[in-house]
């Protein structure tokens, strides 16, 4: 990126650490520009605090987090899926958030595109989350295929000075963003605030910017949530898995199928929050048992069991040891548990 | 290569330009050959002692897992490398060895190509910076993962510029050696 973006006209910035990182693109992003930063490790829990910053300023910004092991300084370079629910609930109090989930090199261009179109359309920080198993790999892209054009541009007041509430509730939930510095005037806090923008207490107002900032989101799942559905339309069973053990999943299924017989399919959300939990119980009806193989002791199986276990059983796949999960495990796991 | 899975492994020590190779034989596959192709590589400190390594899947389908498990082809260009990977290369797989440096390999292994590339590297062309340009052409010769033709070209776009003829000579050379020993 330090080499890329300025070629086409952007700036690339190094700061001192990663609270700097997540602070400059906030920064960046009320100042009018499309704004991301990446990281991995220990990295994202130290942006969690201005993430939450991001998400009660209605800030645009897209955070990339190439998940390693953990915790704490954990695995540098290896594989492991232990964000996941970081990157539903890693900063803290009650909030919103989008976390999208690519699980080949291609997705990853695509979905970066699409995380920034999210982020900018519903004024909320974005997580990709991605796997170093594709975050360190190079595969095949054609460029060309992208539509690379679809860039969504952020929604600006057209009032004049004196009407402008630069947290104005209205029917889509969204209010209007003034680029800081370009004539709007206004107040950004990271305390609760009413809809001029300085803090309140009081628990109406309270209550209707936290319902607004939940409802933006909630009244957009159409539009918020992906998945791919593999092989699923015969299945008897399902596995539900995201980034690349998916990849072994797919793997896996071919192996079940043309080998042994098995008639399995794979649900992969490509939106991890929001949950698809709409889509889960819809695939789950039929399906006598769900595999849920991840890096880590049980992550998106807590969502998978909330939403599905009282239609068919749930069997977790857990491995931690900086190992990709290999196809012929799943292969192995799922013929001795059907 | 029909509707096929090829999994590869290029291995030496660090400095040794195992990644670049990679790079390379991906870039052939999925940029001059037009099928698809991953590269991966090992990072962290077990890329900065011994053994190196780099692998390549190459294949006309899509390719679903992107981490070897039953090598096709594995390269080797020293005994630490031959001892750490072997294991992972199928009985009836291709190794490729640097026999200068490679004494000892399992007896149960059929398909090998013995070729003394540093040395050769040394010989003709006074600098051992070609042995992984070397081997590629060797790569391509023993298996037809990638024709010779987009091996040329992806070796001429990657290598830095005014090597690019002593580069390309020296997969050539590869692939002559391997075609001796066939």
């Amino acid at each position: 990126m330090s080499v890329e973006l300025p070629k086409l006209g952007g700036k690339f910035i190094q700061m001192e650490d990663e609270i700097g990182s997540m602070a400059s693109i906030i920064g960046a992003s009320i100042g009018g520009l499309k704004s991301m930063t990446a990281t991995s490790g220990p990295g994202i829990s130290l942006m969690q605090e201005n993430i939450g910053y991001a998400v009660i300023t209605e800030t645009p910004c897209l955070i990339v987090n190439v998940q390693r092991g953990g915790p704490s300084t954990g695995l540098p370079t290896m594989p492991s899926q232990g964000d996941i629910l970081q990157a539903r609930w890693g900063t803290h109090g009650d909030h919103p958030i989008i976390t999208i989930y690519p699980h080949t090199v291609p997705e990853i261009f695509e979905e970066t595109i699409r995380s920034v179109e999210l982020s900018e359309k519903y004024r909320i920080p974005v997580i990709l989350l991605l796997d170093e198993v594709i975050g360190h790999m190079r595969e095949k892209i054609d460029i060309e295929k992208v539509d690379k054009n679809k860039s969504f541009k952020r929604k600006t007041p057209d009032v004049p000075n004196e009407w402008f509430f630069p947290y104005e509730r209205n029917s889509s939930g969204v209010p209007a963003f003034a680029d800081f510095g370009e004539g709007y005037r206004y107040h950004i806090t990271g305390l609760v605030h009413d809809v001029d923008g300085f803090p309140t207490s009081k628990p109406d107002q309270i209550d209707a910017f936290m319902k607004r900032m939940f409802r933006k989101i909630d009244d957009n799942l159409d539009d918020i949530l992906d998945w791919e559905e593999y092989e699923l339309e015969d299945s008897e069973y399902m596995i539900l898995a995201a980034g690349c053990v998916a990849r072994s999943a797919k793997q896996a299924i071919r192996t079940l199928r043309d080998e042994h017989g098995i008639k399995i399919g794979l649900l992969r959300p490509k939106t991890i929050w929001p949950f698809i939990s709409s889509v889960l119980i819809d695939k789950a009806q039929d399906k006598k048992k769900i595999f849920v193989p991840e890096m880590n002791m049980g992550q998106l199986l807590l969502p998978t069991q909330r939403f599905a276990s009282s239609i068919c059983d749930i069997l977790p796949f857990n491995k931690i040891n900086g190992e990709a999960i290999y196809p012929h495990e799943l292969v192995s796991f799922i013929r001795r548990n059907i | 290569m029909g509707k096929k899975r090829y999994e590869i492994r290029l291995s030496g020590s660090g400095g040794q330009g195992m990644i670049l190779g990679g790079v390379i034989l991906a870039e052939a596959a999925a940029i001059h050959d037009g099928i698809n192709a991953t590269q991966t590589q090992s990072y962290g400190p077990e890329a900065r002692v011994g053994a190196s390594k780099s692998e390549v899947i190459i294949s006309d389908g899509e390719i679903l897992f992107p981490k070897t498990s039953d090598l096709d082809v594995l390269l080797c260009l020293t005994q630490k490398a031959a001892q750490e990977y072997i294991d992972d290369l199928k009985e009836d797989g291709i190794l490729i060895i640097d026999s200068y440096y490679v004494g000892n390999v399992p007896s149960k292994y059929k398909n090998i190509y013995k070729i003394p590339f540093s040395q050769i590297a040394n010989k003709e062309f006074n600098t051992t910076l070609v042995v992984n340009i070397i081997a590629l052409g060797a790569i391509c010769a023993a298996t037809g993962c990638v024709s010779e033709k987009a091996l040329f070209e992806a070796v001429k776009a990657r290598v830095p510029k005014g090597t690019q003829e002593i580069n390309e000579k020296a997969a050539r050379l590869g692939i002559k050696l391997v075609k001796e020993q066939k």
